[in-house]
């Protein structure tokens, strides 16, 4: 039995990693992935100490530092249940993993929030992509649509703008981005938007070939001939496996208190898949810390 | 017969490379396409293919679009 297992290899479950291993506590540190979220930044601005540094380049650099200490990793293994035991807990991966651990911290992030829109699933990979920066650059000199008005929008239109023939941006409500994006995009003459709009379906047989949208308060529709549409409205977290033992909001992320309790003693949260506001890498990686001190904290009184 | 397996990818996609690693992990060999700079491989997935996102590995008469693991273990029988 480990006295504790972090599930997730975020800038989080990272960083609750090296504090753990620096607090010698003997841990297990469980992910699919390595670097999360931030693998799909494709660059970061406002990560102290490195004015830009590439997602994938920084999570290298977070995975190098875990790795200076004899911490176990397991990659490959999605953590598909946690149960409580007399003596701790058990997490159950999809593998037929099953480890145990006085306490758990929970690191799992968020994934990107699909439009359930009929057209949606079939045109996967045919035209509707959540990855922009995977496949931007295949819609060169074409049409394309961005649907949502955050900052992961809004750096897909930044994108696009410069590549593709003419660039739709579609958001449910005023754009939420950042001032600084804002600026850099909406003067470009080859982008038009839709603001108050939603997508009501996507069309096409065995390729994307364009939407319709409706505005919210006129109810009127419109349809745009599109190649491409980069679907980027938000995300959700990755608390399905942890909710039947422990306290969500309604929008589904984990509880916790200002050292990362949640409602269950012994297990431990951090990051974006939890209700501390504000999903940035500097913050998920306070959290982490934050969590794996706590961890050290109530381990030492279970040992007392 | 060895199989011919194709790799069609772009430089900025993260998942592209986690798809290269994990063929090179389970020592497939590969033709990778840059389809930012070699156009006609990237007609030849959209068409041949049916594919507008990557990676998009390609054999036989398999096509997986995206980096899934557990497809590929199926299809590649590993």
């Amino acid at each position: 039995m480990y006295e504790l297992t972090i599930v997730g290899a975020g800038p989080a479950g990272m960083t609750a990693a090296v504090y753990a291993a620096r607090k010698k506590l003997n841990a297990l540190l469980i992910s699919h992935n390595i670097g999360g979220q931030v693998l799909w930044t494709a660059g970061v601005e406002n990560y102290m100490g490195y004015q830009f540094i590439e997602g994938a380049e920084l999570m290298r650099k977070f995975e190098e530092q875990v790795k200076q200490f004899p911490i176990e990793i397991k990659t490959g293994e999605k953590v598909n249940s946690l149960s409580k035991l007399d003596s701790g807990f058990e997490v159950r991966t999809d593998k037929g993993g099953a480890y145990q651990a006085k306490a758990v911290i929970i690191a799992t992030g968020k994934r990107p929030r699909q439009l359930n829109v009929p057209g949606e699933e079939k045109l996967r990979g045919r035209g509707v992509t959540y990855c922009a920066v995977c496949d931007g650059l295949l819609f060169a000199g074409e049409k394309v649509a961005v649907i949502g008005g955050g900052n992961s929008a809004l750096e897909a239109v930044d994108d696009l703008i410069k590549i593709a023939e003419h660039v739709y941006l579609i958001s449910l409500t005023p754009l939420t981005g950042d001032r600084v994006l804002i600026d850099r995009v909406q003067d470009a003459n080859n982008l038009t938007m839709f603001l108050e709009h939603e997508v009501l379906e996507i069309e096409g047989e065995s390729r994307v070939e364009g939407l319709r949208i409706r505005q919210l308060n006129s109810k009127k529709e419109k349809d745009l001939a599109v190649a491409g549409i980069f679907v980027e409205i938000g995300l959700i977290p990755n608390s399905e496996p942890f909710e039947r033992i422990v306290r969500l909001n309604r929008l589904g992320e984990i509880e916790v208190n200002c050292v990362n309790e949640t409602s269950v003693p012994g297990l431990f949260a951090a990051g974006d898949v939890t209700n501390v506001p504000e999903k940035q890498i500097v913050v998920a990686a306070g959290e982490g810390a934050k969590a794996a001190l706590q961890a050290h904290r109530y381990l030492q009184r279970l040992s007392e | 017969m060895a199989r011919q397996v194709k790799i069609y990818t772009t430089p900025t996609c993260p998942y592209c490379k986690m798809a290269k690693k994990f063929l090179d992990d389970h020592g497939i060999q590969y033709q990778e396409f840059d389809i930012v700079k070699d156009k006609a491989a990237r007609e030849e997935m959209k068409t041949r293919c049916n594919s507008l996102a990557v990676p998009t590995i390609c054999f036989d008469d398999e096509v997986i679009v995206g980096f899934n693991e557990d497809e590929l273990k199926r299809k590649l029988g590993l």
